[in-house]
């Protein structure tokens, strides 16, 4: 049998020097929001073949009717136009203007959102955080009425969304990558992921304490994480394959929500069996300490 | 009756052959299904409902502008807001238009989704307009009697002696001098009312009214509500402010659900050869299972039936990764029994008991973040936007569904092939 958990520092570590990056950049930098949460205008156009506008002149159509605007090449002779809340004049206006500059173009969508919502739905996502947080807590504190080992899957689910969120505060800062309402979606996915690897581990935990006579906590959490760890890459493995087939051949539209959802997994995995476990072992020494001194 | 592994079988494969046949609806079968069971008939478009963003469109939310009515009669003002919304998409011509009302604390909204709109500006322009009644008399109702929705108080529905329902206008002071006049000029001929330059209802004046009127006629009580409703709309008009304007080109949702087709494929070849590859021949079984999860999925799509959205794809794309999870809790706790020193047919049949509680826990988890993101009661306090919900109604279908192919199809498929 592996001892595993002979290696807990050493997971422990990993996790840190994983987390470590993306929190100093959450620090930092933040979360770059999409107008999902702001409000703005995301209008992406498509130009004829023989047009040969560039992002600065888009950019500077809108300079010249006073709106202050990022334009970047979202593919062939596609133009991604962010900027303020338009309404239907102040569109058609820039609309006109484009057309001389760019010549005829398709408009391939166009989303404009009033500051007010971006904030209710920023409201409305993080309470959805909220409650799911609460309502998984609720089903582990069920499932192990020992607050240790809901502890340690409480402290795993933090862990993997330190990581989603790190990730994509590096991924804005250095690429520009916006979070968005789907964002959300995914870390909520990942997090009901993690928990249910989690809950598998431990429930094999408890099944190998009581099976067997076994009192040392550290072999029965070696012997869970040796019998699950298969399983929990396979299952992992093929959910991977799905996203990682979506990231890559899936087109634009959902690219940055799929990696989060591949993101999650991924850390949603490794956390289970290399963060929870040896988490539930340090929590119950300390909770042995404690208790001894009183 | 018992479930023997071949009755099992064969149920199995009758349920799939007619799922089939829904799933293959529209591709190489008509998609309108209709078919008789006993004396009821049954009738259905089994076409694949696609969303806005993958069909194109436009997609509002409006806000009615309240300050000018008074607090009591806003639900009223926003049901008549809806109903000229409603009146307006008709006239557009748009197919499947999705209109709701939704209210957050003092905002009262109208969400407006328009699949397949051309002319999004325009749309939006007829849509979003304040509405406008006026009276109208003369020969062919085109002469304007100065007469408008200012003058009108308010709109019921009343019921006559004989319980039949007619429509009570009441009128404001000078709004009732006007009234009295123009009817006075026009006894034995119609006036007719107009909202937005499109003819709402035109009786004939039996007598010079003063005061309020009642409008008599064969009306349903739909109807009349609906005529009480827009006229209310006119009478008390709610400016219309747009906070959410989302719209989609007719080819990018295509491009992108054509590029997720491609890439589901793609991933569940991978899942497939993974599965062979780690499982043999129970690993084929867990392949044929997964080819059952794929056309139940879509065949549950078409009856209930689901609209489908990119983000709902990528659910299910995500679904089949998990489709096969129930397999490995199997079949890894299959290869421990083994392990254990059992007999294969014992393993066999020990690895399926004994995994259902390993398998039931981790659904339970993603059903409960399933039911949070889709917020089945939309409650306004959590997101009600179209893409989450999307994605959690494919997400939830797919992990109840493949309890099922995962466990009672792959036990039936292995107790019957696999010896």
């Amino acid at each position: 049998m592996i001892n595993f958990m002979r290696y807990k520092w050493f997971f422990f570590l990993f996790s840190a020097l994983v987390i470590g990056p993306g929190l100093i950049s959450l620090v930092l930098f933040g979360l770059k929001p999409s107008i999902d949460f702001t409000g703005g205008t995301l209008w992406e156009i498509e130009v004829s073949q023989q047009s040969a506008a560039n992002n600065e002149q888009v950019e500077q159509v809108l300079e010249e009717e006073g709106f202050s605007s990022e334009v970047q090449s979202s593919g062939e002779n596609r133009f991604l136009i962010r900027t303020m809340p338009l309404d239907v004049s102040q569109k058609n206006l820039i609309s006109g203007e484009l057309l001389k500059v760019v010549g005829e173009f398709a408009e391939i969508r166009f989303e404009t959102l009033g500051p007010r919502i971006g904030r209710e739905l920023l409201q409305k996502a993080l309470l959805g955080v909220v409650l799911a947080i609460f309502a998984l807590a609720a089903y582990i504190a069920y499932r192990f009425a020992n607050i240790v080992y809901g502890l340690a899957a409480i402290l795993a689910v933090f862990h993997d969304m330190l990581v989603l969120l790190g990730t994509f505060s590096l991924l804005g800062y250095f690429f520009g990558i916006e979070i968005d309402t789907l964002f959300v979606t995914a870390v909520l996915t990942t997090l009901s992921f993690s928990v249910h690897d989690t809950i598998v581990v431990f429930d094999r935990i408890r099944e190998i304490g009581r099976k067997t006579a076994e009192s040392n906590l550290e072999q029965v959490v070696n012997q869970a994480v040796g019998e699950t760890l298969v399983r929990s890459l396979n299952n992992s493995l093929t959910i991977i394959f799905m996203l990682t087939a979506l990231f890559v051949l899936g087109g634009e539209t959902l690219r940055w929500f799929v990696f989060a959802l591949l993101v999650g997994t991924i850390t949603g995995t490794y956390s289970s069996t290399f963060t929870a476990a040896p988490l539930l072992l340090v929590l119950k020494s300390l909770r042995g300490k404690t208790l001894g001194n009183s | 009756m018992s479930f023997t592994p071949i009755r099992s079988l064969i149920l199995i494969s009758v349920l799939t052959i007619f799922a089939a046949a829904v799933s293959g609806a529209g591709f190489f079968l008509p998609k309108d299904l209709s078919f008789q069971i006993f004396d009821r008939d049954f009738s259905r478009d089994l076409s694949l409902r696609q969303g806005l963003d993958l069909q194109g469109g436009l997609q509002l939310v409006l806000e009615t502008d309240m300050s000018e009515i008074p607090g009591s009669e806003r639900e009223d003002a926003l049901d008549s807001a809806q109903s000229v919304i409603e009146r307006r998409v008709d006239f557009l011509g748009v197919t499947e238009p999705f209109i709701q009302t939704s209210r957050l604390g003092d905002s009262y909204r109208v969400l407006v989704d328009l699949p397949g709109i051309t002319d999004p500006d325009e749309a939006l322009k007829l849509v979003g307009q304040t509405a406008q009644l006026d009276f109208r008399e003369g020969e062919n109702l085109d002469q304007r009697t100065g007469l408008t929705g200012k003058d009108l108080a308010k709109a019921a529905v009343e019921f006559d002696q004989a319980g039949k329902p007619q429509i009570a206008l009441t009128f404001t002071a000078e709004g009732g001098e006007k009234f009295a006049e123009i009817t006075g000029r026009n006894v034995g001929k119609r006036l007719a009312i107009f909202l937005d330059d499109a003819i709402l209802t035109a009786p004939v004046v039996k007598e010079q009214i003063t005061g309020n009127a009642v409008i008599t006629g064969d009306f349903t009580l739909e109807e009349a509500k609906r005529i009480v409703a827009q006229l209310n709309a006119g009478a008390l008009p709610t400016p219309i402010l747009v906070l959410e304007r989302r719209q989609v080109g007719p080819t990018i949702g295509q491009e992108a659900l054509a590029k997720s087709v491609a890439a589901g494929l793609v991933g569940l070849a991978l899942v497939i050869f993974f599965m062979i590859g780690n499982y043999g021949r129970l690993g084929i079984l867990a392949a044929a299972a997964l080819v059952v999860y794929g056309i139940l999925t879509l065949a549950l799509y078409k009856l209930i039936p689901v609209t489908l959205t990119l983000s709902g794809v990528a659910g299910f794309i995500l679904s089949v990764g998990m489709a096969v999870d129930a397999n490995i809790l199997i079949f890894e706790r299959i290869k421990e029994e083994r392990r254990w020193g059992k007999d294969l047919k014992v393993a066999m049949e020990l690895g399926f008991g004994r995994a259902w509680d390993a398998i039931r826990d981790a659904n339970v988890a993603t059903l409960m973040t399933v039911f949070i993101l889709f917020n089945p009661f939309n409650w306004p306090f959590l997101v009600t936007s179209g893409m989450v919900r999307g994605f959690a109604l494919t997400l939830g279908l797919g992990v109840l569904l493949s309890l099922f192919t995962g466990i009672v199809v792959t036990r039936t498929l292995v107790r019957v092939f696999y010896r």
